[in-house]
């Protein structure tokens, strides 16, 4: 399809389409999509001396993640993204309702609910060491409270960074949700109800399905750069908790070994588009499923 | 969907998750004007670390070059998505769908990958890092948002007075300036603001973009984050917040206005 573009553009170069798309078009092309590509081709051929690498073909990088200890850091970036999907999932939902129920001032709790998102990952991950840390605001309280002796270790834990993580992708899960809630019809929940459905079994058999293709964006769009996170792991998590994007940092930083490093980033993008393609499955199966339906009705 | 009653455990995880995007700044920015140096003890009200903040030439020159990398790869971006949005609504319509690969890849695309790539293709170009690179990379991820936003306006605009303006004899390109330009001018701030915004923000991808003596306003952050935590920091960091606070405000109400009108 892109191809068709490109083809369609060579054919009509002075066409004002072609003009128009042409300096933003390749911008990107050249400073995303023939960047990835290079780090491709790096993350095949043999390394280097100083991170450079040397003329030749290997899969060596892509079969050191067979070593027990990036694959602890595979499995870690894994079940923390999907916990993290998780936990937004059980918060954002909820939430997201209430959102399109609350009336007149919709407006602004979205926009309350959008701002994290423009914030500065990075300040608030600061944010996030501030009440965690052992004098931070929780231990100090707890202390105030006469609940505990000493600090307890908040920080550099696997529930630090789980928090850090949630705390920057809620509002991606909560946006998706909520447009879906949004297009509900209320004239179905009335039928429902009208046919004699409890509330639990209008949630399960009308609210759920019909909000499905919005839970499936949502998670998808905190699953995918969770799986790449790299500042919320490096400073809450500490070096017990490295996450892939950590691994990526540290070769192409101190350890200076960049086709290894390429290969890490290849991983996350092939555990990215793994997760893309599982929810366009979903989606697809949904479609087929809501269409057959339809034609039974 | 307004006149049902929420349920009860629906408002209270719509508290808590108010609680826990807000309430961390909301304690940040309490603390920036907290007198005690150390802890959380509240020692009085203070400006002090505001006024440090202007007392540190590497904090002052941070913020010079994020502003200058802002408002260059704000104008840079802000021009090339717009053009790219109106080329996608108006002229290549069947393209849409294609081209959209291209301008939500990435956004999808998690940005360690996008930075290291660049790093690799600078280094293979032997580019050297610094201002240009951070520019070059901030104008590539900014691109698909403005294209996003411009054409969700684009989407409600009237192509009919564009046809009425070339009936009456205006050429493309002065129809363009005098028909199409006005209509979309919201959406197009809207964009620039969330560009600046996106620029001002960035941390992960000038990480690996930027050379020595290239120090954006979030990389000195991090650098003061790892060493300590001190209530300098808190002052920038609500200084920050403010900003981006203000920036997406202005963005949205303009934006809102444009699905209004």
């Amino acid at each position: 399809m892109r191809r068709g573009i490109l083809r369609w553009i060579a054919r009509h170069p002075r066409s004002p389409g072609a003009l128009l798309l042409g300096p933003g078009g390749l911008w990107l092309l050249a400073f995303f999509l023939l960047p990835i590509l290079i780090l491709l081709v790096y993350s095949v051929m043999p390394r280097g001396a100083y991170g450079g690498v040397q003329p030749g073909f290997t899969l060596e990088h892509y079969r050191r993640f067979l070593d027990p200890l990036y694959l602890g850091i595979l499995r870690r970036t894994i079940w923390l993204s999907f916990l993290c999907t998780l936990a937004c999932l059980l918060l954002a939902y909820p939430t997201a309702f209430y959102i399109a129920r609350s009336g007149p001032r919709r407006n602004l709790f979205l926009f309350l609910a959008v701002l994290p998102f423009w914030t500065s990952s990075l300040v608030r991950t600061y944010a996030m060491i501030f009440l965690l840390r052992d004098s931070g605001l929780i231990n100090r309280a707890l202390m105030d409270a006469g609940l505990i002796q000493l600090p307890l270790r908040l920080l550099y834990t696997e529930g630090a960074v789980l928090a850090g993580l949630v705390y920057g992708a809620l509002p991606f899960m909560i946006l998706p949700i909520y447009a879906s809630i949004e297009k509900l019809d209320p004239a179905l929940l009335e039928a429902a109800e009208g046919l004699g459905a409890r509330s639990w079994s209008r949630f399960t058999r009308v609210v759920w399905p019909l909000t499905a293709p919005g839970v499936a964006a949502g998670s998808l769009l905190v699953f995918v750069p969770s799986l790449g996170s790299f500042v919320v792991p490096d400073l809450l998590g500490g070096a017990r908790q490295m996450m892939i994007g950590n691994l990526i940092q540290n070769q192409f930083g101190p350890s200076r070994n960049w086709p290894f490093g390429s290969a890490a980033a290849f991983a996350v993008m092939a555990l990215v588009l793994v997760a893309m393609l599982g929810v366009l499955r979903m989606k697809g199966l949904d479609d087929e499923h809501g269409t057959s339906k339809g034609r039974g009705a | 969907m307004t006149a049902r009653r929420v349920p009860f455990a629906v408002s209270a995880t719509a508290v808590v998750t108010y609680a826990f995007l807000h309430l961390p700044l909301l304690v940040l920015i309490a603390f920036s004007f907290n007198r005690s140096r150390f802890g959380v003890q509240w020692g009085g009200f203070t400006l002090d670390w505001y006024a440090r903040l202007a007392f540190r030439p590497d904090i002052l020159r941070a913020m010079r070059l994020s502003l200058v990398v802002g408002l260059l790869s704000t104008l840079l971006a802000t021009a090339m998505g717009t053009l790219a949005a109106v080329a996608l609504a108006r002229y290549l319509p069947r393209a849409r769908r294609a081209a959209g690969g291209l301008l939500y890849l990435p956004i999808v695309t998690p940005e360690i990958v996008a930075g290291v790539s660049l790093l690799v293709l600078f280094s293979w170009m032997g580019i050297a890092l610094g201002i240009t690179t951070i520019v070059i990379a901030h104008t590539a991820f900014s691109i698909p948002f403005v294209t996003v936003v411009v054409l969700a306006r684009l989407q409600g605009t009237d192509h009919t007075l564009e046809e009425a303006a070339m009936s009456l004899g205006a050429d493309e390109l002065s129809t363009f300036r005098r028909v199409t330009l006005p209509q979309l001018m919201p959406g197009v701030l809207a964009g620039a603001l969330l560009a600046f915004t996106l620029s001002f923000d960035d941390f992960v991808t000038t990480f690996f973009v930027s050379g020595v003596g290239s120090t954006t306003l979030p990389l000195a952050v991090y650098s003061m984050v790892r060493k300590s935590v001190e209530p300098t920091i808190n002052a920038l960091s609500a200084l920050l917040v403010m900003v981006t606070t203000v920036a997406v405000y202005l963005a949205d109400r303009l934006a809102r206005g444009s699905t209004r009108a």
